[in-house]
């Protein structure tokens, strides 16, 4: 029953789910947009990738480098770029995605250029992602209810209110930034060594708003929604496989409907959980006896 | 020196192609402060009309031309109508808007390749391939033809924004759009109008684009060129989207010529980071009051 093919989905899915966490502390809490991600990826693939080829480095070794340095080039760049407003912010991540990538199409002898990076072993079986998302969610979901994910939740309802509160607003930006870089080189890191084989092109703007794309489509400032979205957008090409030339058509078509019918996302600043849907029903119920009563 | 002149008159039309393009960019942006993601797939999807007309059997290239703007300015009504319009009046923030545009954007592109295939198609070229030698300067006559057009065009939007009554109530609506309201501009009609103007020129574009090159569902990637001279122009301005475009198509042109042109793209992207560095809002960045 359970085969590479299986094994190989599980890993799709827990990657993109370790990016789109990221994404959702990004976009989510803290309402930066950045099309930029795709590059994070990007660094912590190709740095985990020479990691493990050139260096002989252990898998775990290769795969925090790649995190790590994915999170330095975040915290230059976001010094340099996160007081930028809106859609400046946004389009000067984009621009450096696409830096990220024509570079590394550019350097042949460290990347292999357009012919891509070869060699690498291959150690991300399903167990090692499924653990890998589990361990990202539970830290994603502890650092959103610290005292820095309710500053971040503070400055997406009002940078303003937030600055006069005595929160660094420039500062818990960037440590969102760097945060969502760091989930995204790992995800790299961890796609690398699935795939064996890397090229720029996987890291392209379109992997940077799908990631986008999908944290919106889950429900903004929502983790479990993330996890959500992810799952509907890995998931449904697969099963839809037959119908290949279709699938993006009908992607772009429910992002649309998405949009306009529910637009907060499906889990839109809710969290799922199993208590919440319980209290819901009970509630709804004592509602009903109560007027049922005051009728009678 | 005469290669330098001839790049830069290739660069300019190229960049007057881009300046079509991101003028429009800039007028959705001033009205609405939100980036229209699916611009470009307008662009593609005008050139596919064109194509689609050109195989018709007895209708004039002219006439091809002037079904694909319209196509191009349909749909862009039709976007704002189905979609942009609902998202305002549902009170959503802005990045809404945003994120509905990238979905259309990859409906559309894959819907080009659903009906159209992935393969080129080829606009019938007017002056086949011919160049022009003045003094030793070689010129494709695409290009010229291309240039010229834009450049009528550009300066008839210029005129349009600055001299007429419907540039005024534009002007008015970016300015504040409730204040406008309450004065009797029609603001919805505005918008719309305000579409079916960039819609138009993103037609053209494509036309004229496909007219270099080829039509492809993926052509519509030439609004991230445009998006990015709008930027370098200060979003929401129209002059300065059009300066930047033909700043932006200048730049690529000559590294491509002198350097690489593997490094085209990496040049254009960090001279984007860099003005975005110096000057934040953009070259030519206007106040609220200069909009449009």
């Amino acid at each position: 029953m359970w085969n590479s093919f299986y094994d190989g989905v599980v890993v799709i899915v827990c990657v993109n789910l370790i990016a789109v966490l990221g994404m959702s502390v990004l976009t989510g809490f803290t309402r930066l947009f950045s099309f930029g991600n795709a590059g994070f990826m990007s660094i912590g693939a190709y740095t985990a990738a020479i990691c493990s080829v050139q260096f002989h480095l252990p898998f775990v070794c290769s795969i925090t480098v790649g995190a790590a340095v994915a999170g330095v080039m975040a915290f230059l760049l976001g010094s340099l770029t996160i007081r930028l407003r809106g859609d400046y912010f946004l389009i000067s991540c984009l621009g450096f995605g696409e830096c990220v990538r024509v570079l590394f199409n550019y350097t042949r002898n460290l990347t292999g250029g357009a012919n891509g990076y070869s060699g690498i072993p291959y150690r991300t079986t399903g167990i090692v992602a499924l653990m890998c998302a589990i361990f990202a969610f539970v830290i994603a979901w502890n650092f959103i209810h610290s005292r820095y994910g309710q500053a971040f939740s503070a400055i997406r309802e009002n940078e303003v209110a937030a600055a006069a509160n005595g929160i660094n607003v420039v500062r818990y930006k960037k440590l969102s930034f760097v945060f969502s870089a760091i989930y995204a080189g790992w995800a790299g890191g961890l796609y690398a060594h699935y795939l064996q084989y890397i090229t720029p092109g996987l890291f392209n703007i379109g992997k940077s708003s799908e990631l986008v794309i999908t944290t919106v489509l889950g429900g903004l400032g929502s983790l479990t929604g993330s996890v959500l979205g992810t799952l509907i957008v890995q998931l449904l090409p697969e099963i839809f496989r037959s119908l290949s030339e279709y699938r993006m058509l009908f992607y772009g078509i429910a992002v649309v409907l998405v949009i306009l019918l529910r637009p907060a996302g499906l889990l839109g600043y809710k969290e799922f959980s199993l208590t919440g849907i319980i209290r819901r029903i009970t509630a709804k119920r004592k509602v009903q006896n109560s007027e049922g009563g005051s009728k009678s | 020196m005469k290669i330098l002149i001839q790049q830069m008159i290739t660069g300019i039309s190229i960049g007057s192609v881009y300046a079509l393009i991101a003028s429009g960019y800039a007028l959705v942006y001033s009205l609405l402060d939100f980036s229209n993601w699916a611009h470009g797939e307008v662009c593609m999807l005008g050139a596919y009309c064109c194509f689609m007309a050109t195989m018709v059997p007895k209708i004039p290239f002219a006439l091809s031309c002037v079904i694909g703007i319209g196509g191009a300015a349909l749909i862009s009504l039709l976007n704002e109508k189905i979609a942009y319009r609902r998202i305002r009046n549902n009170g959503s923030p802005n990045m809404f808007l945003m994120i509905a545009a990238m979905g259309l954007s990859t409906t559309y592109q894959n819907l080009a390749n659903v009906i159209w295939g992935s393969k080129f198609k080829q606009l019938p070229k007017i002056f086949s391939v011919m160049t022009l030698n003045l003094n030793g300067i070689f010129i494709g006559t695409t290009d010229m033809l291309c240039l010229g057009v834009a450049l009528v065009v550009l300066i008839a939007l210029l005129l349009i924004i600055n001299k007429t009554k419907f540039g005024l109530h534009v002007q008015a609506v970016a300015c504040s759009g409730r204040t406008a309201r309450i004065l009797g501009v029609r603001i919805d009609r505005i918008i719309a109008l305000v579409f079916m103007l960039a819609g138009a020129l993103a037609g053209l574009a494509g036309i004229m684009y496909g007219m270099k090159y080829n039509v492809y569902p993926t052509m519509g990637n030439v609004g991230l060129k445009a998006f990015i001279a709008s930027v370098i122009g200060g979003l929401g301005s129209v002059p300065g989207a059009i300066m930047g475009a033909i700043l932006l198509g200048f730049i690529e042109t000559v590294v491509s010529g002198y350097i690489s042109s593997g490094l085209r793209d990496l040049i254009s992207f960090s001279l984007l980071i860099l003005i975005l560095l110096v000057r934040p809002s953009g070259l030519f960045g206007v106040d609220v009051q200069e909009k449009a």
